[in-house]
């Protein structure tokens, strides 16, 4: 057989659109996903019952069950039960999102949970209360260990982005198909959009590499 | 009015009582050495001191002021305890991502909210003054363990503490590394500064004692001038207790 990515090209504008869509989902999921992950990781830290068992309840969730279907459900089921509408971004948004912060929360409590408890008697001893401990002493440190882990949070957050093709958002899988349904070429159409993912992706773990290096150079 | 007054001090953890009823009065300028076994509840009852451990029963007062309401510690109280009672650990505690002076400045900044200039000269002063002028910009991962716990001691100072709690400071340094340690600390000592000292270094808390305290099961089993209970201890676990620490000197 020949291949022939000419039909791909003649429709860039096509993938540049699915481009944009994926880049769009990935930032807003990497944001909310990883930010709430902390919230929700500090909860499973905590030894507030308040705060420890809905933390919980939630992380066993979101990890249980399968992103592709969270999307679904909130695309499909959540308009029935309250009355608003609910574009595809939004529901791709909230399936990935939710489950990355279920994840990354084991990450953070894991991270924060590794260091060493002196360090919290050193912050203490001078005057920093929980939140200030935290910040500047606990959480520096614990990010350092959990890099690797965030990178690959990161990572998989970029390539679950192809699930919102399943409620026809615009991202590159759903362009690649659209492609493929209208000029018959899949094997060049997907060929493409798996590329396009590698080109993306490598640079950017390559990037976290040269942060944790920096971040190694207090050793 | 004593700065520190300590009233039936009691801990355990779990079904573990470590400190059993302990009554202690600290004049400004004191230097009390804290001595005991392993397990005599020394490290706790300093812990105490600052609130790193909540009591369970007794009162804390300093300058007269009682700290906490009917065993309740709110945190912003401890807080302002915390910077008046500075504290150095056995294990030095420093922040490894923090560079030494960054270390120093961390209270001043985060705790005190000086400005950066104002918290850097200040931060300058006591490395300097625990001769560590030097190694400002060096990570700790890059001092031996006297210069890191000499870093402990300026980020102690900087705080410009009333009292200061020496937690076993020298135990884990290798034995060549001790004596800059203890110099600075008696440099302290010298200054007139309050403190309590928990240490193995009996030699130590000889010279530089102004009282010596041995605890026994948690409570307070004798104490007295350095001369008193190091040298001619009147109550036999005391006596024991040297015996074991003289056995293998010189």
């Amino acid at each position: 057989m020949k291949w022939d990515f000419s039909s791909v090209l003649s429709n860039s504008d096509a993938l540049i659109a699915g481009l944009i869509g994926t880049l769009r989902l990935f930032a807003i999921c990497l944001v909310l996903g990883l930010s709430l992950g902390l919230v929700v990781g500090l909860g499973r830290y905590s030894r507030a019952r308040w705060l420890y068992w809905p933390a919980t309840a939630f992380v066993e969730f979101f990890r249980n069950t399968p992103v592709l279907v969270q999307i679904l459900w909130f695309y499909f089921a959540l308009p029935i039960l309250l009355p608003f509408e609910i574009s595809p971004l939004m529901a791709s948004a909230l399936g990935i999102s939710l489950n990355s912060a279920a994840f990354s929360a084991e990450i953070y409590r894991g991270g924060i949970q590794s260091i060493e408890r002196g360090q919290w008697d050193g912050a203490r001893a001078i005057g920093m209360n929980y939140l200030q401990a935290m910040r500047r002493i606990i959480l520096p440190q614990a990010l350092k260990r959990m890099l690797p882990a965030l990178t690959n949070r990161a990572i998989e957050i970029f390539k679950m982005s192809t699930l919102a093709s399943a409620v026809a958002y615009v991202e590159l899988l759903q362009q690649g198909k659209l492609i493929a349904s209208l000029n018959y070429n899949p094997i060049e159409a997907y060929t493409t959009v798996a590329v396009i993912f590698f080109v993306l992706l490598w640079p950017m773990v390559q990037l976290t590499y040269v942060m944790e290096r920096r971040l190694r150079r207090d050793e | 009015m004593s700065i520190l007054s300590v009233r039936g001090l009691a801990k355990r953890f779990g079904a573990n009582a470590v400190i059993r009823g302990i009554d202690l009065d600290v004049e400004k300028g004191e230097r009390i050495a804290i001595l005991g076994a392993s397990g005599s509840g020394k490290s706790t009852l300093l812990r105490c001191l600052n609130f790193m451990e909540l009591p369970d029963e007794g009162t804390v007062a300093l300058d007269g002021r009682v700290i906490g309401q009917n065993k309740r510690y709110p945190e912003s109280e401890l807080i302002g305890v915390r910077q008046r009672v500075g504290m150095v650990f056995q294990q030095f505690n420093l922040f490894p991502h923090m560079t030494a002076v960054g270390n120093v400045m961390e209270g001043l900044r985060t705790v005190q909210r000086q400005s950066k200039g104002e918290a850097r000269a200040r931060a300058e002063k006591e490395l300097a003054r625990v001769g560590l002028a030097d190694k400002a910009e060096t990570y700790p991962a890059h001092l031996s363990g006297g210069q890191k716990q000499r870093v402990a001691i300026a980020r102690a100072l900087a705080l410009d503490p009333e009292l200061l709690l020496f937690d076993e400071p020298t135990s884990a340094l290798d034995p060549e590394l001790v004596g800059e340690v203890l110099n600075v600390i008696r440099s302290l000592a010298e200054e007139g500064r309050t403190m309590l000292l928990v240490t193995h270094e009996l030699g130590f808390a000889y010279h530089v004692a102004t009282r010596v305290v041995f605890l026994a099961d948690g409570t307070i089993h004798e104490q007295g001038t350095p001369d008193e209970v190091l040298k001619h201890p009147r109550k036999e676990r005391t006596q024991a207790f040297l015996a074991r620490h003289k056995e293998f000197s010189l």
